[in-house]
């Protein structure tokens, strides 16, 4: 059964529902710009490209830090994607700690990124690898207390499944005033996991090229990009699962749980299309002042049962 | 912490020309910088030469396409300035009116890349297309969006039509309100003044020291304009203001780019409501012996030719200064003691303009530079040295 969701779940309607996202995204970033953006299929057309072109590692990179990198960032994508839908579809295959292996693993595609950057030997990827560590540093302490939020609602369980079944009980924590802080803090940390406009420092393009990808090419380049697309589904689906009462796909249901996914993307595509990027220093500053203390005043009226 | 090298350059996202910077950092903090050009060297000083003066005109226009209008308004007056001759009144209002289009639409450009060096693709595209109407402006003025080939010594070579007079002028109006609306966008963006304030500050001893030029003198609050302190074409005729700001940070640069705008659309209304009647050329035929200099205050800043004629129809000697060459040695002052990030934004922020400036280096089959700065001035005093003793000069 686990290799079920592993394969079918936890990659294949991950990496779709992710490209599709992904032209989402790019479409409406192009429509705003006053653009005409890319047919349907052109996420696919890319990573298919991508994967039959020659993979090129570097003279003075250690070779097989550079190789695993983008499988093992990948690997982790798969695997929290698989916990998502597994106790989506049926609450019964969670298990106690669940929702703390979820963020273990999901710090592990920016460490990914970090290992490749630095395994390459490039300076501007090291400059790049750098920054992407400073930036997991700031963003991860927010992430966690906002997590924090559902957990205190559910009456302190570190289950998906209670977390899902309190919300099918009582309604979603979205609809309270702790749970929306908690959004918003978690909706700017996706924004940074997922390295978008503002919090696209790592990878500045005019900056410092591709930042840590800067030396990876076919295979390599097209699993990272991959596992950027599976991400941009995934933590948008991790945000909907502990605050809007995950997605059901029956009947009518199926129109609303797209609803749901939808109004996060759109508020992403959004943030990153109406700011400019920030410096590293600002971001920091950023998500450790008012967004740390964001996330606390949520975390306190939590506790105090807002 | 160990100092490294980061390259920007020579073929970078940041800038679409060929230039080279070394940057010498210390983790993210820039603590020296090294500029090197001479990847594109093009040799049209030479190729000038080989042109008759007429012919040239149409040369020098392509030494870039975004100042397509302000070489050959500096290269045109370094000409007439041999005869001497004023051109006709008319020819100056058609001259000052394709030299402000052309601003216009290189500080809208230069608007443009700065929000895609910050990642701020919106602005990126908006300000593009908002570019868009006033190529069509020119389009319509020149019947081309770039290289407008107007420009002749003596005058230009098109007239402007009275019928198209008033759908410029709308097409002109009809831009005020987007730059209005971009201008409150950009003025207003929190996150804009955060990356933009206080950063790559050159001060105005350092404006001075350097010979900044243009936009880039001007934010540093020094009030210098070829078109103010030594008017030609219209602009003694025109009503208009030089903006100045004290700060000489980034955000001063931008924010005197998006007002000049506004002054170059006021000039432009104004003379195309003003135009006077007469002929538009002087058909000069022959250039004499002797030398002229012609200036132009380019988008970038002051843009200054050199002509030297010995009677025959080509120029004898032509020498070209574009703002650039000025403008790119204050990176040396601004640059250092900020950051990776910043950095992009600072050497972006004089508006460098790599075709016009480049100089020729010699280099060896490796790649390796064979002289620096000295031998080259070395080299050029043996030849005045020598030039010297062939005409027996003392």
């Amino acid at each position: 059964m686990y290799i079920v969701y592993l394969i079918v779940y936890g990659f294949i309607l991950t990496a779709v529902l992710g490209l599709v996202a992904s032209w989402v995204d790019r479409k409406v970033t192009a429509r705003v710009q006053y653009r005409k953006g890319p047919p349907f299929f052109q996420p696919w057309y890319d990573i298919i490209k991508l994967l039959g072109k020659e993979t090129i590692i570097p003279k003075q990179s250690s070779k097989a830090m550079f190789v695993m990198a983008p499988l093992l960032g990948f690997s982790a994508v798969v695997m929290v994607s698989t916990l998502l839908w597994a106790n989506n579809n049926n609450l019964f295959n969670s298990f106690l700690g669940d929702i703390i292996v979820i963020v273990y693993l999901l710090a592990i595609p920016s460490i990914a990124i970090m290992m490749g950057g630095f395994a390459s030997g490039n300076p501007l990827a090291r400059i790049g690898a750098s920054r992407e560590m400073k930036l997991l540093l700031g963003y991860e302490l927010p992430f966690i207390l906002a997590i924090l939020v559902p957990i205190i609602k559910s009456g302190f369980s570190l289950k998906l499944a209670d977390i899902l079944s309190f919300q099918a009980q009582n309604g979603a924590f979205a609809l309270q005033a702790s749970g929306i802080l908690a959004l918003v803090v978690l909706v700017l940390c996706v924004q940074a996991k997922l390295g978008l406009v503002p919090f696209d420092i790592p990878e500045a393009e005019t900056e410092i090229i591709a930042g840590p990808l800067v030396e990876y090419s076919g295979a390599g380049l097209a699993v990272f990009r991959l596992m950027k697309h599976m991400l941009l589904f995934t933590l948008p689906f991790f945000l909907i699962i502990l605050f809007l009462g995950g997605m059901k796909f029956e009947g009518i249901t199926i129109l609303y749980s797209v609803l749901k996914y939808v109004a996060i993307l759109v508020v992403i595509t959004v943030i990153r299309n109406t700011n400019p990027r920030l410096r590293i220093d600002q971001a920091m500053r950023f998500f450790w002042g008012p967004v740390t203390g964001i996330a606390v005043i949520a975390v306190v009226l939590a506790v105090i049962g807002w | 912490m160990a100092k490294s090298v980061i390259p920007i350059g020579p073929f970078h996202p940041l800038q679409e020309e060929p230039e080279f910077f070394t940057l010498t950092v210390d983790g993210e903090m820039v603590v020296d910088i090294d500029v090197a050009i001479g990847y594109n060297h093009r040799g049209i000083e030479k190729l000038s030469e080989m042109k008759t003066f007429d012919q040239s005109t149409f040369l020098i226009e392509r030494i870039c396409g975004i100042c397509s209008t302000s070489h050959p308004f500096a290269y045109t007056r370094a000409v007439e300035d041999i005869i001497p001759v004023e051109v006709p009144e008319r020819a100056k209002y058609i001259r000052t009116i394709i030299a402000e289009g052309e601003r216009i639409h290189s500080h809208l450009l230069w608007l443009a890349l700065a929000g895609h060096f910050l990642g701020y693709n919106t602005v990126y595209m908006w300000v593009w297309k908002l570019r868009e109407e006033i190529l069509d402006v020119m389009e319509i003025l020149s019947g081309n969006r770039n290289n407008y080939a107007m420009f002749k010594p003596g005058g230009v070579r098109r007239d402007i039509k009275a019928e198209d007079i008033p759908v410029v002028a709308k097409k002109i109006d009809s831009i005020i309100p987007t730059v209005n609306r971009l201008k409150k966008a950009i003025l207003d963006d929190p996150v804009l003044h955060a990356r933009l304030k206080g950063i790559g500050i050159l001060t105005k001893e350092e404006a001075l020291d350097y010979c900044a030029l243009g936009p880039t003198s001007r934010a540093s609050g020094v009030a210098k304009d070829v078109r103010k302190d030594a008017p030609y074409g219209a602009y003694d005729q025109v009503e208009w203001d030089m903006i100045v700001t004290e700060n000489g940070d980034v955000w001063d640069k931008a924010v005197i780019r998006i007002l000049e705008t506004y002054e170059s659309i006021k000039i432009v209304k104004h003379c195309l409501t003003n135009l006077p009647d007469g002929e538009i050329d002087l058909n000069i035929k022959d250039i004499p012996p002797g030398e002229g200099i012609g200036a132009h205050e380019a988008p970038r800043g002051e843009t200054f030719h050199y002509v030297r004629s010995d009677g025959t129809n080509r120029p004898a000697r032509h020498k070209v200064r574009a703002p650039t060459f000025m403008n790119l040695p204050t990176c040396k002052a601004t640059v250092p003691g900020y950051t990776v990030s910043d950095a992009t934004i600072i050497l972006a922020a004089i508006d460098p303009c790599y075709c016009c400036t480049e100089r020729v280096a010699v280099v060896d089959t490796k790649g390796k530079q064979m002289y620096n700065a000295q031998d080259l001035i070395r080299l050029s005093q043996e030849k005045t040295q020598s030039l010297k003793r062939k005409m027996g000069i003392k």
